[in-house]
């Protein structure tokens, strides 16, 4: 199967601060990967270097066979073309009404006419459990779930064939990370999206991956299928996966 | 540290400063000429930069203007030259107060408006989305507010140079017993189109300082609301210092001939 996401020893470093050292990953065409870590471990940094916002200093990284690293401009907006996006706070607009705000893509970068954005913002909107009554809402008068789930709507508003997942359940009570996370796997599974997520969340992971990777000091240093997460006797993965104080696992600012 | 250490280290931190507000001016131009064009936008921001700031200009402005004509009166009388008045009050509004204070407040008002709304943007990963959603954040956030502040500031200066006048006549005829008639035709007749241009064309520049201040600090801040709040004070500082030295750098230029 082929790869959609693939990454070739990369590297990242702020100053002195060498965060990627060295990150080989891969995610096939039609899979949703998961990659777990502790916080400072370079998950959010990996995902903004795949994104665009960050630019490796060594390294490759291929979007559907393509290399990515160091495009600008026309060449870079074509890739996030393909890329759906939920931030882990949301990252909605203030300034824009929830409808604005899902279809934004398809208002901005294809020109499409208001009304025909406004049915696809209920189409998306439906998708994620959501009704016309938050249509014009603003961000700032929706609950922390709703949030999410509008972030969602317009992560697959424009159904593309990549979708990336920062922190997806973060802040969230256990019902409503549930729901998101049910909500997540049925949309990716209705879209045939190729996703990656970044968490430490372990329900989250069980939940939408089939394939899961532990990142550790900037290098990946564990992947496989979900199912062998519990058989692994991984130690570093092992203390990861049951959230346990002792351990190999360097803990940051003890 | 070491006192030359802290030198250098200031000297360095201020050319890099320098550098990257360089690099941000001539990305803005890039995105001011380049299309697409967010008319809307630009629209939205003259409503918030120039109409919403047309009060707060039009109270310093009246207030300047009556105050000027007051100054100039108490002045000039030692001199039985209080028929000055008038003229002054217009030269002196035109072509430096009306601008000057004009940017000023819309600097206090608006930089910082910009910079809290660009830095909250950035701290809460709305501007990495914009780009992840194939929009360039120059092109939406940065260039419809440097075209709108630069069409809004000569709009609101020429509404100051009006009000401020009028403050001066309001002085000058209820409160120093001018003669109305003679106080406008005097302001007429001294007046000259120069004088007007000059400072619109100031206030174009200051509007062009004032969002560009107010979206570069925004652009860069980091470190939560913290980072937001200095960002806001950066702007609103940096501005103001610009416009002054600007302002000086232009009435040496316009009217050195």
């Amino acid at each position: 199967m082929t790869d959609m996401i693939k990454l070739s020893n990369v590297h990242k470093s702020f100053g002195s601060k060498h965060v990627l050292k060295g990150v080989d990953l891969s995610v096939e065409k039609g899979s949703s990967l998961v990659v777990i870590g502790g916080s400072g471990s370079g998950k959010s940094v990996m995902m903004k270097s795949i994104l665009g916002l960050l630019t490796p200093e060594k390294g490759e990284i291929e979007i559907n066979g393509h290399p990515t690293v160091g495009l600008k401009g026309g060449k870079r907006d074509l890739v996030n073309r393909q890329f759906g996006m939920l931030f882990q706070n949301g990252a909605l607009f203030d300034s824009l009404p929830v409808w604005q705000n899902v279809s934004f893509a398809a208002m901005q970068g294809s020109n499409m006419p208001a009304d025909e954005a406004l049915e696809l913002a209920k189409e998306s909107l439906a998708l994620v459990g959501l009704g016309e009554n938050v249509l014009d809402l603003y961000p700032a008068s929706l609950s922390g779930g709703m949030h999410k789930r509008v972030g969602l709507a317009r992560a697959i508003a424009t159904r593309p064939p990549i979708i990336f997942f920062d922190e997806p359940t973060t802040g969230l009570d256990p019902i409503m990370t549930d729901v998101i996370n049910h909500l997540i796997r049925d949309c990716v599974n209705e879209l045939g999206a190729t996703t990656m997520t970044i968490t430490h969340d372990m329900s989250s992971v069980r939940t939408i991956g089939d394939k899961a990777a532990l990142l550790y000091q900037g290098k990946i240093i564990w992947s496989g299928n979900v199912d062998a997460l519990d058989q692994s006797d991984d130690p570093f993965l092992v203390q990861f996966i049951n959230g346990l104080a002792d351990g190999p696992i360097e803990i940051a600012g003890a | 540290m070491n006192p030359l250490a802290r030198i250098g280290r200031f000297f360095l931190g201020f050319l890099a400063h320098t550098g990257r507000l360089a690099v941000f001016i001539a990305h803005s131009f890039v995105a001011i000429i380049q299309p697409p064009y967010y008319l809307r936008l630009i629209g939205q921001q003259m409503i918030r930069i120039g109409y919403f700031s047309l009060p707060v200009v039009a109270l310093t402005s009246f207030f300047t203007g009556g105050v000027l004509a007051l100054q100039i009166y108490y002045g000039g009388n030692q001199f039985n030259s209080e028929a000055i008045v008038s003229s002054i009050v217009a030269l002196g509004i035109t072509r430096e107060l009306g601008p000057v204070l004009g940017g000023l407040m819309v600097a206090g008002r608006v930089s910082a408006a910009i910079a809290a709304e660009i830095g909250t943007m950035r701290v809460t990963e709305q501007i990495d989305a914009l780009t992840t959603l194939s929009t360039e954040p120059f092109k939406y956030l940065v260039a419809p507010r440097v075209i709108a502040a630069v069409i809004s500031m000569p709009l609101l200066a020429l509404v100051a140079d009006i009000i401020g006048i009028m403050g001066g006549f309001v002085v000058g005829t209820q409160s120093l017993g001018f003669n109305p008639a003679i106080y406008m035709q005097l302001t007429i007749d001294f007046i000259t189109p120069d004088d007007i241009t000059s400072g619109l064309i100031k206030a174009a520049v200051f509007g062009f300082i004032i969002a560009i201040m107010g979206c570069y600090n925004g652009y860069h801040s980091a470190g939560g609301a913290q980072g937001v709040g200095r960002a806001t004070t950066n702007a609103v500082v940096s501005a103001s210092i610009l416009i002054l030295s600007a302002n000086y750098l232009m009435t040496s230029l316009l009217f050195s001939s």
